[in-house]
């Protein structure tokens, strides 16, 4: 049997010639393109879809959009399997697999349901009044807890579909295509500026598809047609379908979700910037609230409609209606219309405008009660005149329509109750940046809607109303409350809270809408309340005896609609989420089995595979090397600042705690930079090309952070002086070329130039020029041995390389690492900016107190004044010596006075880095101690008790090697 | 998205921007005396102000212009930039 | 709506008894006496009282900190004439908004050595208020992505652990059991190359820790005064002498300032500038999943963190928006850095989706810890500059402001966070990036 609830005809949006096979919870099932899954499912006669959370109660479709609550499915099988979809939203596909969340052995039969006996045990807020004591139970409980509210099950493997992101920039968004959407996009296409039309579902019309209403002498679907001619053809407007606009962000930016069909990219993320933004959202329709109320075969009147008139769908055979307005009106006709029997009308308002005499009739309804435990078989009524039982499959409800003000809200929007709505309305915006149109808006009816939206679509524009025959005119809502007083009564079924719960709560003083929702999770759930909210302020505002009007709403948070974190991230997560900035030898590196490390955004050779088995042993032969021949290390990730200009000297005589405008042309300078607060910022050496033309050296990880702080200095503090500045980082490649033997390995790279100390003095800085590229020699060594930074435009970077390795070859040369960096420069007690120097040490603290000038202001000199940095117990750099090879000292270690044995004992200080010294054959340290120098001499132990190290220190200078620079002056 | 109007470049995203902060308070020259609590006040003291924040922007990823705003802190209005190098304020 | 008109209701309604709430404890037995009456005759749990003409002290703030503060005050120096104004509803401020991380993992002792009070504190705080907070001990995971990261964790526990704080670093196997769901590959942007993991962390429910606090001090008899706007604080002589709300004035020489965000607009009433700033932060949970962590996990470079609620929601956050807000609506650019740094690590969840976002304006302070001090005016006390931090410490931070408050004095935990330390340059840098709350690019 297929399709037992498909009419014979209609379904403005199915494809008949197009039949789609899909299984449901292990069922086969065939449905037409086009359909939804809850479409599909329905026609094939499918009412039970799932169980509900707490007291997993069958549940049915009840809505046909995004504010479905019960019908929550997992769609597709491996490693596309997707949880939580909305039966309401999936379009059917051939052989598309789809199951329920809850229920076990099966939707139909749940044992969870026999937890419903314990219901009374279980009231609102149940949790947090035991499984205080013993401390041990709350854990168990908690184990157990999360286990039972496991729902949507995902695969372990990662995601294979691909998201990307636009960006897109228009005049006027509309948002929305039923009437009032698709009049604003063509009146404001008409005006000539660029129009957006973004609509959720996959075809235009809204609320225009479920019904048969003529507009002006035409079909509804011919008014639709027409507009969206004139917007396909305008080449200022662009039309978006499938989208959903998911929130608002300020100054008129918003974030959308496309979904994309048949293709490899499956959603696509929008980012549309408007200068104006039409709001055609519409309303959603609310349930009411009786016993029973969440019965599968209950459903929303539209929703009930709209399967009738877009898929030839029959929810039922035998519906009654119960509604509180006059919107369902539409509804019977669609239903019967659809070959269902509407057995009877049922309206809460004391004289209602049933306008059916075909079917039996009653207003003035006090109480209605589902009968049926699966799905529906009857309903009883209470009446004035008395109690009805009827027997039914389906039961249409309406208590009402609520506009859909998710985005006016979220965008600051103001609104207020309106009780012709029986709910909150927009205040119009004032600065004309936003405007609602349509339902959403709280006008009643597609003339109105058509009207006001081709004025909000065109502020200039004065159409008049269309003649609508068919309209409605008003949605004032009557009784919603028409339970009996007992009974099972939900007002959110995606959270399975009923009358009761918030009853409950309400009584224990969790009066306000916030506490109700968070106490009883009412709004919380996977439709966010969007059915829910209002009904229930409402039952709040009568159980505390307020007014709705009083109580307001809940915030509205976006996204309208849950969005994947596939789409957010589009493109930009995994190896994409950050750049890997790599060296113009980056590549020869690689190719000799360099072990790369990160250092900040780059990545660099932490050491050679070939000069060793391990880390240790590796950068142990590289700086003995360096120490006894010659080293080279590529050192082009240092930040290079050009500055030019008469007064570069004065702006780094602010920014640097020592003097610059005194250095000579063709000589560098080391300095130091404080943040304002007097703390070490940042460390380089400085070179004076020219009189007015000068370059500054940055840690790697700081360029950007200098640049801003150097920009800062000039254009806030002293934007009188004349100077320009540029990052140059990426345009040279640098190399650090060290050892006794660099300058015969210099001088031969440059074609046998004098590379003497009279021609590159120590600390001097000189071009040269090899086969007409600039060869720049600036003699600095990080080391500490005889050595020169030698730079080249960064496309000659290989090549310079390359040629060094060559002709140092007889010198024995070798490249080296970052750890053999590290071990030679602590060798030196040299500092690193990020480990010695964390944000947190004062130039004092680690020995740079000297260079910080008496005779001119800079940046951090008035906080060095500060109490803090007299004090006594400040810890300062010292050195740490081992008195033997093993073990190590751990970077990071604490220094105690006795050795640890897990009893706590006050911190000395700590270790900041930590190195194997060639020189020394001893593991040596950098650290910072209370006392600093004055401790020379002093034992200490350094524990790493998270490492499980541990080794005897005692406290030295920290300059290990060659105290007074002979060799690097060489 | 909040957007500022860079006096050089026109309106932007805030993503183009690094924040600097309060710009209320001006660097007291620091070669003069200068007691504990005026530069306490200019170091760590904010005004925080919601209806008109002055306020750093530093134009990253386009000009590299330091710019100067007042801002609604509440709103994300921006009622005003300037280039703070072409309105140098006294120490 | 119809229905909500008085005589006609088909629900009833519930007679406004006592607004005070005098609760008994909760126990087995009462939920099963109540079950028999359909759970229609609890006592009233929040309080919701009218202002009195005065108090002997008023906190300003029905938040965590705020109700902590007045329940420790009752609870432990009998003082009960106090009051908790608020301007909106109790418990509706940022102690809603965070996301529930309690740990002590600091690097700084001073941090550390409040973080660590209030652990303790938290573990038994569901008896002590006779109300589940439900906390849930699973441990938070630093996950670490290179060997000076590492270092730089080995640091930070070895600092801990001299002074007796527990965590341990972990191998990418022991993070691989732990957490199967993270990408661990070697080739991934940001590999992974081992973790710090403090066990005794976790997640608590945090409204109950508002409710249960605002229960218990209500029972103490404490006042807690919802939708009563502060509008001036009266000085007399160097001393406060009282609040102008839009309830009428409240006398009293006592008053401590725990508004979160409010607290700058606050102190400004008196020509208080502090060095605080407001901020942004935004959260995210997700549609809910069966369990697929337990704990909570960081990423180490980018601003991440994750964990699982027991609705099996994945909650999840990252940095501050980066510029002085009051609007607790968020921009799109820092839920874009949420979701890639969450697929980097969790490359599974790209079919997730984010069921709610939200914003919570932090106040920021310049050194990135708080400010819990006396201040040149006498009676007047502040509580701000929590960061994204205040939640952990919501049980030590009431018990030191109730000491304050109560005695005059300042407990040695608090001494190194009163607001003197920016005049001194005695700053508590845990971040280390100077005084401004937000990081270059």
């Amino acid at each position: 049997m297929s399709q037992t609830h498909r009419a014979a005809h209609g379904g403005a949006l199915i494809d008949r010639d197009v039949p789609l096979r899909f299984s449901f919870n292990g069922k086969r099932f065939v449905g037409y393109r086009g359909d939804t899954l809850a479409a599909a499912l329905l026609a094939n006669g499918v009412h039970v879809v799932g169980r509900s959370l707490k007291y997993r109660r069958p549940r049915g479709i009840f809505t046909a959009g995004p504010d479905e609550p019960n019908a929550i499915v997992t769609v597709g099988e491996g490693a596309r399997r997707t949880p939580n979809l909305k039966a309401t939203e999936v379009l059917i596909r051939n052989g598309l697999v789809a199951t329920s969340q809850r229920g076990w052995p099966s939707v139909d039969f749940d044992v969870g349901a026999l937890t419903a006996v314990l219901r009374p045990f279980l009231p609102a807020g149940f949790y947090y009044k035991t499984f205080m004591r013993p401390r041990q139970l709350w854990p168990l409980v908690e184990g157990v807890l999360r286990r039972a509210a496991a729902s949507g099950r995902l695969s372990p493997v990662a995601d294979p579909d691909r998201y990307d992101k636009r960006h897109l920039h228009c005049d006027v968004l509309v948002i929305g295509a039923g009437p009032a959407g698709l009049a604003a996009a063509a009146a404001a296409a008409d005006s000539g500026v660029r129009v957006v039309l973004a609509e959720s579902e996959p075809q235009l019309g809204g609320c225009l598809l479920d019904g048969e209403i003529i507009i002006d002498g035409d079909s509804s679907r011919a008014w639709i047609d027409a507009n969206r001619g004139r917007l396909q053809t305008a080449e200022n407007a662009t039309i978006l379908t499938d989208t959903t606009v998911f929130g608002g962000y300020g100054h008129n930016r918003f974030g959308a979700v496309q979904h994309l069909h048949d293709r490899p990219t499956v959603q696509r993320y929008w980012q549309i910037q408007a200068g104006r933004v039409v709001f055609a959202t519409g309303a959603l329709e609310r349930p009411l609230l009786f016993a029973n109320n969440d019965r599968p075969g209950v459903m929303l009147a539209s929703a009930a409609q709209r399967y009738a008139r877009r898929f030839g769908v029959q929810p039922g055979r035998r519906a009654v209606v119960v509604t509180n307005n006059d919107s369902t009106a539409s509804a019977v006709v669609a239903l019967r219309e659809t070959g269902v029997e509407i057995v009877a009308v049922f309206d809460t308002r004391a004289t209602g405008a049933l306008g059916d005499p075909t079917a039996f009739s009653a207003a003035g309804v006090r109480g209605v009660k589902v009968n049926g435990r699966g799905r529906v078989k009857g309903v009883t009524v209470r009446t004035t005149s008395g109690r009805r039982d009827v027997d039914c499959d389906l039961v249409c409800v309406s208590g009402g329509w609520t506009p859909t003000v998710h985005l006016h809200s979220g965008t600051g929007g103001r609104t207020w109750f309106d009780a012709r709505w029986g709910a909150f309305v927009p205040d119009p915006t004032t600065d004309g940046s936003s405007a609602s149109a349509g339902a959403c808006a709280g006008t009643v009816g597609v003339a109105s809607a058509i009207a006001h939206g081709a004025t909000a679509g065109d502020p200039n524009s004065d159409p008049p109303s269309p003649v609508v025959t068919g309209d409605l005119d008003d949605v004032t809502p009557g009784p919603t409350m028409i339970a009996p007083k007992r009974g099972h009564v939900f007002v959110d079924l995606s959270t399975d809270v009923d009358v009761h719960a918030v009853e409950v709560a309400v009584g224990e003083g969790y009066d306000g809408v916030q506490h109700v929702k968070r106490y009883t999770t009412m709004g919380m759930g996977p439709d966010q309340g969007k059915s829910a909210n209002v009904n229930g302020a409402a039952v709040i505002a009568e159980l505390s005896g307020r007014s709705l009007a009083e109580m307001g709403t809940t915030t509205y948070r976006p996204p309208y609609v849950p969005i994947t974190l596939g789409a957010l991230a589009a493109r930009e997560s995994g190896t994409r989420i950050a750049a890997l900035r790599m060296t113009p030898m980056h590549d020869w590196h690689t190719a000799h089995d360099a072990v790369m490390m990160p250092s900040a955004l780059w990545s660099r050779p932490r050491y050679f595979a070939a000069h060793g088995a391990d880390v240790v042993t590796a950068a142990t032969a590289e700086a003995r090397n360096v120490r006894d021949n010659v080293g080279l290390a590529d050192v082009s990730t240092l930040g290079k600042i050009e500055l030019r200009g008469p007064d570069v000297g004065v702006l780094l005589d602010l920014v640097y705690t020592n003097r610059f405008s005194t250095l000579a042309v063709g000589k560098a300078r080391y300095g130091v930079m404080l943040r304002d607060d007097g703390y070490v910022m940042d460390d380089g050496t400085t070179s004076r090309l020219d009189a007015d033309r000068w370059l500054l050296t940055t840690t790697t990880g700081n360029a950007e952070a200098v640049l801003q702080h150097l920009e800062s200095c000039h254009q806030v503090l002293r934007p009188d002086l004349d100077l320009a500045m540029a990052s140059v980082t990426d345009q040279w490649a640098v190399v650090s070329l060290a050892g006794p033997n660099s300058r015969a390995v210099l001088a031969g790279f440059l074609d046998g130039a004098d590379v003497s100390s009279d021609e590159v003095p120590f600390m001097g800085v000189r071009d040269f020029d090899l086969g007409g590229v600039i060869v720049r020699v600036t003699r600095v060594s990080f080391p500490g041995e005889l050595g020169f930074e030698v730079a080249v435009p960064a496309d000659y970077g290989l090549a310079m390389w390359e040629r060094l390795m060559k002709i140092g070859e007889p010198w024995a040369i070798i490249p080296y690492g970052l750890e053999a960096m590290d071990y030679l420069r602590i060798e030196k007690g040299h500092l690193v900016v990020g480990m010695d120097i964390d944000g947190r040490v004062s130039p004092y603290d680690v020995g740079l107190g000297g260079m910080c000038s008496t005779t001119k202001d800079f940046i951090g000199r008035r906080s060095l004044e500060m109490p803090v940095f007299a004090d006594q117990d400040r810890q300062k750099l010292v050195g740490f010596m081992a008195a033997h090879r093993d073990p190590m000292i751990v970077a990071g270690a604490q220094l105690v006075a006795d050795a640890f044995d897990g009893t706590p004992q006050p911190s000395h200080g700590r270790v900041t880095s930590s190195a194997f010294s060639p020189v020394l054959d001893r593991p040596i340290a950098l650290g910072l101690l209370v006392g600093g120098t004055d401790r020379i001499g002093a034992r200490l132990h350094a524990a790493s008790p998270i490492t499980g190290d541990q080794v005897e220190v005692e406290v030295v200078s920290p300059h290990f090697y060659d105290p007074s620079g002979q060799r690097q002056r060489a | 998205m909040l957007r500022l109007p860079c006096p050089h470049c026109g309106q932007r995203d805030v993503t183009e921007f690094t924040y600097g902060g309060d710009a209320s308070a001006c660097r007291p020259d620091t070669i003069t005396p200068v007691d504990d609590q005026r530069w306490a006040g200019y170091l760590f003291m904010r005004t925080d102000s919601v209806s008109d924040h002055v306020e750093y922007w530093h134009h990253t990823f386009g000009c590299r212009s330091w710019v100067r705003a007042q801002r609604n802190t509440g709103t994300n209005e921006v009622m005003a930039a300037v280039l703070a190098r072409s309105d140098r304020r006294s120490t | 709506m119809a229905a909500a008109s008085p005589g006609s209701s088909p629900i009833g309604r519930i007679q406004s008894a006592a607004r005070r709430c005098r609760p008994r404890p909760y126990s087995a037995l009462g939920l099963a006496t109540h079950a028999l009456r359909s759970h229609r005759g609890w006592a009233r749990a929040l309080p919701d009282d009218e202002p009195r003409a005065g108090y002997a002290a008023v906190i300003v703030g029905a938040g965590g900190h705020g109700l902590a503060a007045a329940y420790y005050l009752a609870r432990d120096h009998g003082l009960s004439n106090i009051a908790v104004v608020d301007r909106g509803y109790l418990g509706g401020g940022n102690i809603t908004r965070n996301t529930a991380i309690v740990r002590s993992n600091y690097f700084l002792p001073e941090r550390r050595e409040f973080a660590q009070m209030a652990l303790a504190e938290w573990e038994h705080l569901s008896t002590d208020l006779n109300f589940n907070i439900m906390f849930s001990q699973h441990g938070i995971l630093n996950l670490g992505h290179s060997d000076a990261q590492l270092a730089d964790f080995a640091r930070r526990a070895n600092a801990m652990a001299v002074a007796g704080v527990e965590s341990e670093l972990l191998t990418v196997d022991q993070i691989a059991k732990l957490v199967p769901r993270l990408d661990l590959s070697a080739s991934a942007r940001h590999p992974v190359v081992g973790g710090l993991f403090q066990p005794r962390a976790g997640t608590i429910r945090h409204d109950a820790v508002a409710w249960g606090y605002a229960r218990a001090a209500g029972a103490l008899g404490v006042d807690i005064i919802q939708h009563c706007d502060v509008e001036g604080i009266r000085t007399s002589g160097g001393r406060v002498s009282g609040l102008e709300t839009s309830r009428g004035l409240i006398a009293t020489d006592t008053v401590v300032l725990a508004a979160s965000a409010g607290t700058t607009g606050l102190a400004r009433m008196v020509d208080l500038r502090l060095p605080v700033e407001n901020h942004l932060l935004q959260a995210a949970v997700s549609e809910p999943l069966a369990p697929i962590m337990n704990q909570i996990v960081t990423h180490g470079l980018l601003n991440f963190y994750v964990s699982q609620t027991d609705k099996g929601e994945l909650l999840m956050g990252g940095n501050i928006d980066g510029f002085n807000s009051q609007n607790s609506r968020g921009g799109l650019a820092p839920m874009e850095e949420v979701a890639r740094a969450c697929l980097s690590l969790f490359p599974s969840l790209g079919r997730v989706r984010l069921l709610r976002t939200w914003g919570g304006v932090v106040d920021m302070s310049m050194d990135g810890s708080p400010i819990v001090s006396h201040t040149p005016i006498a009676g007047l006390m502040v509580n701000t500059g929590w960061c994204y931090g205040g939640f952990k410490a919501t049980p030590a931070v009431g018990i030191v402001l109730a000491e304050m408050i109560a005695t005059g004095t300042t407990p040695t935990v608090a001494q190194p966070f009163s607001l003197d330390r920016f005049h001194t340059g005695r700053v508590v840098p845990e971040e280390g990036h100077g005084p401004k709350p937000w990081k270059y690019h």
